[in-house]
């Protein structure tokens, strides 16, 4: 067993070779301050400066409307709270939200409630899509925000964003998008798709973890999160991770210029898992056929448990991930799957593989291959199994 | 996340299968979440001559009922009827605790089988084996549910 294959690039992403290049010196000779006003403060300042820019030219925004973050659950805590807190200050106090959304929306949302807000959780339909009329049909007088996710981290599915953009910035809502999955992936624009905040992550392209960013739209102020000092326009105190953010604007740049190549070979992998691995007896792909990023597909095989799965593809050298409740370590399984209509013991047995530009056809072949065996040994040995197959 | 002997167990678990003339047949567990086991026994002078599970589970449920069968086979009904649910989480060198619900689930399945194997004996299996609990995930929401 020498092969390896990572297949949970929805997970994270392996940092690449050259962001790393462009980041080793700010973790090493460039160590200045990028508040300090000698020259090698002033080379960091540079520095965090550029990085920006590269982010907004990678989301068709200006480089004031971004703000460094340490990563995606930060930049949703933070957009959402803010958004909430301007509109409170006009007693508006409805958010409309999806059932799917990361943690990172659903337990802010969650905790926003208890200071008294409202919350309105769309369905998104057994295909994993929010409806638009849906949507339209949940706005009140009193709806201060939207929070809705580009494509789902789970299932890959992605949304009417630039629909509910469009109908937000005509009601006077304000519209935050977490693309935390979305960024690299599919092409983003803020200004087509009428965003006013959106999240991202760099670890998910190749980029280092414990850096992300937060868009906001020119003219919406954005709370205070940090205090104590200038940096990042006076909201979010403390010297900045000058490493981080430039990798951070390198590994964006290349994604977005890289998404061509990569979807082609990303939805030549995930074609032939959906055809192949989908001819097992009692399996199924979880959320709609082609409204969805082109690299991450989920699947259930009924009678088996994700975790063993996970377990046994480990040892065969395949990095992957589940939504079963033994992986997502409560007792129940993944809130996105259940949101899709699929009753527990059938969430149970999930598999969710997310590929990259590193990956390729013969990985896909080899992760088939195996794939038989290992839901045929579990089968066997489960007794949830024998009682499907008796009912047939 | 898992120890050595948890993985061995998982990765070739003993005593796998079904014994069609069972004296004994117990299940636990559902399907809701996510874990069932099921155990066969075969009885002779109050031995238990041959064991064997069926699991559908994570991985430490696999272990646990591998590991728990070894433990009563060529055993008396009284000394399986003893076996708990710590001797077998130690026999597997620990598990995380969040998994200590699998080896309440194996000692539940044994149990189970020893009950079954009383009834068909015209014996009530309650004073001897107690009660067995279906599911012990009693903060369990899809549990309570049912």
């Amino acid at each position: 067993m020498d092969r390896f294959i990572y297949a949970d690039n929805a997970a994270t992403t392996k940092l690449s070779k050259s962001v790393l290049d462009k980041m080793m010196p700010y973790l090493t000779e460039e160590y200045g301050n990028a508040s300090s006003l000698y020259n090698l403060g002033s080379k960091s300042k540079q520095a965090v400066e550029s990085a920006r820019e590269q982010v907004a030219n990678a989301l068709g925004a200006k480089p004031r409307e971004i703000y460094f973050t340490s990563g995606g659950s930060e930049a949703d805590n933070w957009a959402i709270k803010s958004a909430a807190y301007i509109g409170a200050k006009k007693g508006k106090k409805h958010i409309i939200s999806t059932k799917f959304e990361h943690h990172a929306v659903l337990h802010t949302l969650e905790y926003l409630k208890k200071q008294g807000f409202e919350v309105t959780l769309l369905d998104v339909h057994s295909d994993g899509v929010v409806r638009v009329e849906e949507f339209i049909d949940a706005i009140r007088e009193d709806t201060c925000l939207a929070t809705i996710m580009y494509a789902n981290n789970e299932i890959g599915t992605l949304q009417p964003i630039a629909e509910i953009g469009k109908i937000c910035r005509e009601k006077g809502i304000l519209f935050h998008t977490d693309a935390v999955q979305a960024i690299g992936n599919v092409p983003v624009n803020v200004v087509d798709d009428n965003i006013d905040m959106l999240s991202l992550s760099a670890h998910k392209f190749h980029g280092p973890k414990g850096v992300g960013a937060l868009y906001v739209r020119r003219g919406i102020l954005l709370d205070n999160l940090i205090h104590g000092g200038a940096q990042e326009f006076g909201r979010r105190a403390g010297t900045e991770n000058t490493a981080g953010i430039v990798g951070l604007g390198a590994a964006i740049t290349d994604a977005v210029n890289n998404i061509e190549n990569k979807t082609k070979i990303t939805s030549e992998i995930c074609s032939y898992i959906i055809e192949n691995a989908l001819k097992i007896e009692r399996s199924r792909l979880n959320g709609h056929p082609t409204k969805r990023i082109p690299g991450t597909i989920n699947m259930c095989f009924e009678g088996i448990e994700g975790e063993s799965l996970l377990l046994m593809l480990d040892f065969k050298g395949i990095s992957a991930s589940s939504g079963s409740a033994c992986t997502s370590g409560s007792l129940d399984p993944s809130h996105v799957l259940l949101s899709i209509g699929l009753p527990h013991e059938i969430a149970h047995g999930s598999l969710r593989l997310s590929f990259s530009e590193e990956n390729t056809l013969d990985d896909a072949k080899y992760i088939v291959e195996q794939l038989y065996p290992i839901v045929d040994r579990l089968r066997v040995m489960s007794p949830l199994w024998e009682k499907i197959k008796q009912n047939g | 996340m898992y120890t050595e002997q948890v993985m061995d167990h998982f990765m070739n678990p003993r005593n796998m299968g079904e014994i069609a003339d069972a004296d004994g047949i117990g299940e636990v567990g559902n399907a809701k979440c996510g874990d069932i086991m099921k155990m066969y026994i075969k009885v002779k002078d109050s031995v238990i001559v041959d064991v064997k599970f069926k699991t559908y589970g994570c991985g430490s449920a696999i272990a646990t009922s591998s590991i728990a069968t070894e433990m009563i086979k060529g055993h008396t009904l009284n000394e399986a009827l003893q076996l708990s649910n710590k001797a077998v989480v130690e026999a597997l060198g620990g598990l995380p605790a969040h998994k200590i619900h699998c080896s309440v689930l194996a000692e539940q399945a044994i149990k189970a089988a020893l009950s079954d194997y009383y009834r068909k004996n015209g014996i009530d299996p309650e004073p001897i084996v107690g009660k067995i609990t279906e599911c012990d995930h009693d903060h369990c929401e899809s549990c309570s549910e049912d």
